[in-house]
């Protein structure tokens, strides 16, 4: 199927909704994607047609509910080439996904001597989880530097790990503010040489290209439903079974248990250990039809288009007078963020906003970032979703020359 | 197509006033003097300010300046600021707040004492900020900032 982006357009209604009477121009999918028709429809017809709750009614219509939720397992599972659909457990967020390795890996398996190794460009996500586990059990935790251009120094990343200390390495695969890809396949031979464990930070990576996480070779991938063009409240992190296997739980409750008494409990398996209460039914469902909407797409056809207007904004972007664009990474995606000389971000967003534009100020949740290029006031970033286009990239740019002419 | 019309009603936030104080704040410099310093501090946003106030032996403020960074709103909000509470008294100078927020919050100035109408009418042009309840916070930080001198504490957050 050809790649026709006006048609795209159309699946998502949102997009024909003016703002301020302007047209629409949504450059804020980096921070959340819109939803097409296909998954606002799946999830009405879940709750219209097919609802109960899951894996415990001897009923038929929570039996369909039940093979519902576990499709979309299913579909996770083929969509990032996982080996085993048990490997792929179901969190509200990337933000929790995190929190489960932390927890479960970083308190359950590591020892306490073991350091974690994360880089200067992560998510608050990818930072703060990891400073808890060291501040309550001590691991220590290093920082691989980023080079000016904005990709990770890859020197600085094997000394860090040479004395072979640390035990697991957290990065993302995708910056949310440089919009550098990291070289992940580089990065898991590296760690695993020197006896680290990895787990990548896919929120805005599995959106823009196909991820393969056998491949890749880590060993734990997360990534957000919402950024992924399906709902809210629904994430995933995939861990090999192996380490699953040996993890404890994370939130304790119905569905993660084997058998409960009031002397001691004893743990599901995975994933269902991992999956404490109800979970996110609706969500899974809404997940499964955002990744069946990727992938009837292809894919192959959104790096294309991706690639494409990534360079078309390389240019505009870079002709607009007083503009300062914040990493030049060789493999990027489609997230810009940049500094205008004389408009603040947040000026600057409220002033676009009002000829239609949705860009992001502030810091992005990656305020060492943003330390590290001496922008502590922050950067204005647009992001695109597979429904922008080259057009809505020149909007940007002639709407940013009239806005640093509203401030001059 | 003109910015003015580009850009909709923006003009009803971003008057001259306040494009020139964000431009050229007024009283932008340390009082190495100072008896009252405090920052404040928008950790959302990254908006910084650090205020310092110079008083008079009877307890009049005798002068205001400021540095830092952050918003055209935010840098004029604190410019105008430190124009009018030169001379005011520490209670005159918080009620002038309190009104302040009020109008920042609701465009209108509700409870404002005939002797702070004149100040008051200073602070008029961030009224529009109202219109734009994420930026509120903008024009209210160097207030904020101002009441966190003037009790003598050293960090205020309009968060």
């Amino acid at each position: 199927m050809s790649f026709d982006v006006q048609r795209i357009r159309q699946d998502f209604p949102i997009l024909s909704q003016p703002q301020h009477g302007k047209p629409l121009v949504f450059l804020d999918s980096g921070a959340s994607a819109q939803k097409p028709r296909a998954v606002i429809e799946a999830m009405t017809r879940c709750m219209e047609t097919a609802y109960a709750n899951v894996h415990r009614g001897a009923y038929r219509l929570s039996e369909v509910a039940t093979n519902a939720y576990e499709a979309a397992r299913g579909a996770v599972a083929r969509f990032i080439n996982a080996p085993d659909v048990r490997e792929v457990v179901f969190t509200r967020n990337s933000t929790e996904a995190i929190n489960l390795v932390a927890h479960s890996w970083g308190r359950g398996v590591m020892r306490p001597d073991q350091a974690v190794l994360i880089s200067e460009l992560e998510h608050h996500a990818n930072i703060v989880p990891w400073q808890m586990l060291r501040d309550e059990r001590g691991n220590p935790l290093r920082v691989c530097r980023v080079t000016d251009s904005g990709e990770l120094d890859m020197e600085d990343l094997a000394a860090k790990l040479a004395d072979g200390k640390v035990g697991l390495v957290a990065l993302a695969h995708m910056s949310n503010v440089l919009g550098t890809v990291t070289p992940v396949e580089r990065v898991v031979a590296m760690a695993h040489a020197h006896g680290a464990k990895v787990l990548l930070d896919g929120s805005q990576a599995v959106v823009h290209r196909r991820v393969d996480v056998q491949a890749i070779g880590c060993d734990f991938y997360c990534f957000t439903g919402h950024k992924l063009y399906g709902p809210t409240g629904i994430g995933v992190l995939w861990g090999k079974l192996e380490h699953l296997d040996r993890m404890p739980p994370f939130l304790g409750g119905g569905d993660m248990i084997e058998r409960v008494s009031f002397e001691k409990s004893t743990w599901a398996k995975p994933p269902a250990r991992f999956e404490a209460g109800t979970p996110a039914i609706i969500e899974a469902v809404g997940l499964h039809a955002a990744i069946d909407y990727v992938n009837a797409i292809g894919m192959p056809a959104i790096e294309a288009h991706e690639r494409a207007l990534v360079d078309h904004a390389m240019r505009k972007l870079s002709d607009v007078p007083g503009l300062t664009l914040l990493g030049r990474a060789q493999d990027r995606g489609g997230v810009f963020a940049f500094a205008l000389d004389n408009a603040h971000p947040h000026d600057l967003s409220t002033l676009l906003d009002r000829a239609g534009i949705c860009i992001r100020a502030g810091r992005h949740c990656a305020e060492p970032l943003h330390t590290r290029f001496g922008l502590e006031q922050g950067t204005a970033r647009a992001s695109f979703g597979l429904y922008t286009t080259p057009e809505e990239v020149d909007y940007l740019a002639g709407a940013l020359v009239k806005a640093r002419e509203f401030f001059a | 197509m003109s910015g003015n019309d580009f850009f909709g009603d923006l003009r009803d936030l971003y008057q001259e006033v306040i494009l020139d104080h964000g431009r050229k704040p007024r009283n932008f410099r340390r009082l190495e003097d100072a008896d009252c310093t405090s920052r404040g501090d928008n950790p959302m946003c990254g908006d910084r300010m650090e205020l310092f106030l110079k008083m008079t032996a009877d307890g009049h403020i005798a002068d205001a300046a400021f540095q830092g960074r952050g918003c055209a709103v935010s840098m004029a909000s604190a410019s105008l600021m430190t124009e009018t509470v030169k001379g005011k008294t520490p209670e005159e100078a918080q009620a002038l707040g309190s009104a302040f927020r009020d109008l920042a919050m609701t465009g209108q100035c509700h409870s404002c004492a005939a002797s702070l109408e004149d100040a008051m009418e200073r602070l008029t042009p961030l009224s529009g900020v109202h219109e734009f309840p994420s930026r509120v916070k903008c024009a209210t930080l160097a207030w904020h900032t101002l009441n966190a001198a003037l009790a003598g504490a050293k960090e205020a957050s309009s968060e």
